[in-house]
């Protein structure tokens, strides 16, 4: 075990599973020379070439599209989209192509196709810093994993790059620079973290809260502050896994605290919470005590001023709020 | 009486010629001739009885018929590998059956049947079979372009000599896909033919209403390739020009551009009532007819009578009564089965859980299964 940060991890990831498998090749806008926009491919040309890390033009659904061929092809790509917001450019690849192919061929291949990809904000302005991972979630045939701590993202990338299908895996750039624990073994399937699996990171008793990415660092302050402050117990669940849902693990601890807090980053109106909560009611509603609480974005397109802004990201006061309202 | 040993020796030399003096351009061979007549014919006829079936409503949602252009597939496959790769637009019957997928599986997919190539998954738009390296009909206008540039990677990264052929209409090139996809394959240099089928329609918009220029390999120029152009009703013409693409692709030259130069004698689709162009527009160009065309080459080249040609269609008549009534006993899916292949690994967290917690039930309670089975 070593401490790195989570953009270290992503790399480390990254490089394990090149020197492991041949196969295994990265491209993207600016990520040779430049090192990646996050700085996370930063140094994998020098290691691997210009045929193994590729540099592109700037044309996200030409990009993805060249990742579906080369997977069809026999590679194993992992395509990065400099943020989320540019992969809106790359939809149509993602959605039609990559995610169709083996059922829309009657299950002849698969595309083994990694897309990594970036939310966060930062004062960027209304066009880059959204973050659309229901959209995604929204797509049967994708995968789509969010990791939020270092030891996830790479066990995560592992599990994805070896996976046949094709998985977006969402980085969140706030996140780069935290720290973890993360194995340095030889990237063997014992570190792969598996997709569709939720983690209880905290046992609680009278409250769950739900998060994922940065949402689930919010999720466990709060859960801090509510256990010192008010004494409430709070079980804290990283979904990881956004498709599929690990929902067993939610129920299970519902049925113990009766009470839901669903944590996310993205706009309330259709946001992937509104799905998670309409499921939750359904699976969870007799267990319940009371209405199941969303934390999310408003509907308002992020502005750039650092007020503005602070007014509408989602934080873990928010999180203490939303429980306080149910007890 | 006089005439008969004139006659002869006229039936003598024709009998030697029909053996010795085959003269054939671009190093065909008499069967390979009647090959590629045969599959033209093999097209038509499958999309006339497609027609049929539409009209019987046996066949559902869109059907887009290649009738006219029929050359261009064939000629361009013939002029490949049959292990190349190979990528279609949504009009795509044409490269199915010229790959020789069994035109039962294609028109049992079109039927919506279990025994389709896709197992009724894709429909008209969406044939494949990738044993044959048949990656299938693309109906997002475009989208297989890039799709086919990173296949030509993949080929060019692992060092084997298979190229890739990718075919879409004049519609496509208008799209920004296209620039994106021709950029890459410039930029990597490598391995694919771009074959542009202008048949001078994006749907219902004619070249003019869609395009700055009416020459589609003016778009490619600039992206340092060659592109030419050839006669889309002449399967010759294309076989040429794509055996030229294909040993410039073969060799490392990077990407090529073919543009045929070609129409479609039906509408868009079915659906479609043809309000847009002149009926005597479609009349011009059905004198042009690729399979008479070839049909009278071969007969002028002594390569088969128009006996023999008229026997090919007979047999290809048959063998489409066979795939229309296969299909039509073809079972139909299983709905049970309909979420089948939405993924190659499905995963189910469901049944995860219910693992994890009997994992964890067996470490803490040894004796579960024992007490179960007491009871």
């Amino acid at each position: 075990m070593a401490v790195v940060s989570y953009r270290d991890a992503v790399r480390g990831a990254l490089r394990d599973e090149m020197l492991r498998d041949q196969r295994v090749i990265l491209m993207g806008e600016s990520i040779t020379g430049y090192g990646g926009s996050y700085a996370v491919t930063k140094g994998l040309i020098d290691e691997f070439g210009p045929k193994r890390v590729m540099e592109t033009p700037i044309a996200e659904a030409g990009i993805v599209g060249f990742a579906v061929g080369a997977a069809m092809g026999g590679l194993l790509p992992v395509a990065e989209l400099m943020t989320v917001n540019f992969a809106l450019l790359a939809l149509d690849q993602i959605v039609n192509s990559a995610a169709k192919f083996h059922y829309m061929f009657g299950g002849q291949w698969s595309v083994p196709l990694v897309v990594r990809t970036v939310s966060g904000f930062g004062q960027l302005g209304p066009t880059h810093s959204q973050t659309f991972e229901g959209w995604f979630a929204s797509v049967p045939g994708l995968k789509v994993v969010m990791p939020s701590t270092p030891a996830d993202a790479r066990g995560l990338l592992l599990a994805s790059i070896r996976d046949p299908d094709p998985v977006i895996f969402i980085e969140h750039s706030l996140l780069y620079s935290t720290k973890g624990e993360v194995a340095e073994g030889s990237g063997d399937e014992t570190e792969e973290v598996p997709i569709g699996r939720a983690k209880v990171v905290r046992q609680g008793s009278d409250v769950t809260l739900v998060g994922y990415s940065r949402m689930l660092l919010q999720a466990l302050q709060a859960a801090e502050v509510l256990e010192g402050d008010d004494g409430i117990s709070c079980e804290v669940i990283d979904l990881r896994t956004l498709r599929p849902v690990d929902y067993p693990t939610v129920v299970e601890s519902v049925r113990r605290t009766h009470q839901l807090v669903l944590c996310g980053e993205d706009w309330r109106t259709g946001g992937f919470g509104a799905d998670l909560l309409s499921e939750m009611q359904d699976r969870c509603f007799d267990d319940l005590d009371g209405p199941i609480q969303r934390v999310a974005m408003p509907d308002v397109p992020m502005a750039y001023s650092r007020q503005l802004e602070k007014a509408l990201v989602p934080t873990s006061d928010q999180v203490v709020e939303a429980v306080r309202r149910l007890n | 009486m006089a005439a008969a040993p004139k006659n002869r020796p006229a039936r003598a030399k024709r009998a030697v010629a029909r053996t010795t003096e085959l003269e054939l351009p671009l190093g065909l061979t008499p069967a390979q001739c009647r090959h590629m007549y045969r599959q033209m014919v093999l097209i038509r006829r499958f999309e006339e009885h497609a027609a049929e079936a539409y009209a019987q409503a046996k066949v559902g949602g869109f059907l887009h018929l290649y009738i006219g252009e029929e050359a261009v597939a064939v000629g361009a496959l013939n002029a490949a590998r049959d292990d190349d790769h190979l990528l279609g637009h949504y009009r795509d019957h044409g490269y199915a059956l010229t790959r020789g997928c069994d035109p039962k599986a294609c028109m049992a997919e079109l039927f919506g049947r279990e025994d389709g190539l896709c197992h009724g998954r894709g429909g008209s738009m969406h044939l494949a079979q990738a044993s044959r390296n048949y990656w299938g009909g693309y109906a997002i206008v475009g989208s297989h372009i890039p799709i086919g540039a990173g296949m030509a990677y993949a080929m060019q990264y692992q060092q084997r000599d298979q190229i890739v052929l990718d075919f879409f209409g004049d519609g496509a090139t208008g799209n920004g896909i296209f620039h994106e996809g021709l950029n890459m394959a410039a930029l990597w240099n490598l391995p694919i033919i771009f074959i542009c089928e202008n048949n001078l329609y994006g749907m219902g918009a004619t070249l003019a209403e869609e395009s700055p220029v009416s020459e589609m390999k003016i778009k490619a120029e600039g992206y340092t390739m060659p592109a030419v152009q050839c006669d889309g009703m002449d399967v010759l013409s294309v076989y040429e020009t794509v055996q030229r693409a294909a040993e410039h692709c073969r060799s490392g030259q990077g990407p090529f551009f073919v543009e045929a130069l070609t129409y479609r004698f039906r509408g868009h689709s079915m659906a479609d009532p043809e309000l847009y162009r002149d009926k005597a527009e479609v009349q011009r160009w059905r004198t042009q007819d690729p399979i008479p065309r070839f049909g009278d080459f071969c007969v002028e080249h002594r390569i088969c009578s128009q006996k023999e040609l008229a026997q090919i269609n007979e047999e290809v008549e048959q063998e489409m009564l066979e795939a229309v009534a296969f299909a039509d006993q073809s079972p139909w899916p299983d709905p049970a089965e309909v979420g089948r292949w939405i993924y190659a690994k499905p995963i189910d967290p469901e049944a995860d859980f219910l693992l994890q917690q009997q994992g964890a039930a067996a470490v803490a309670e040894p004796q579960t299964e024992a007490k179960q089975a007491g009871v």
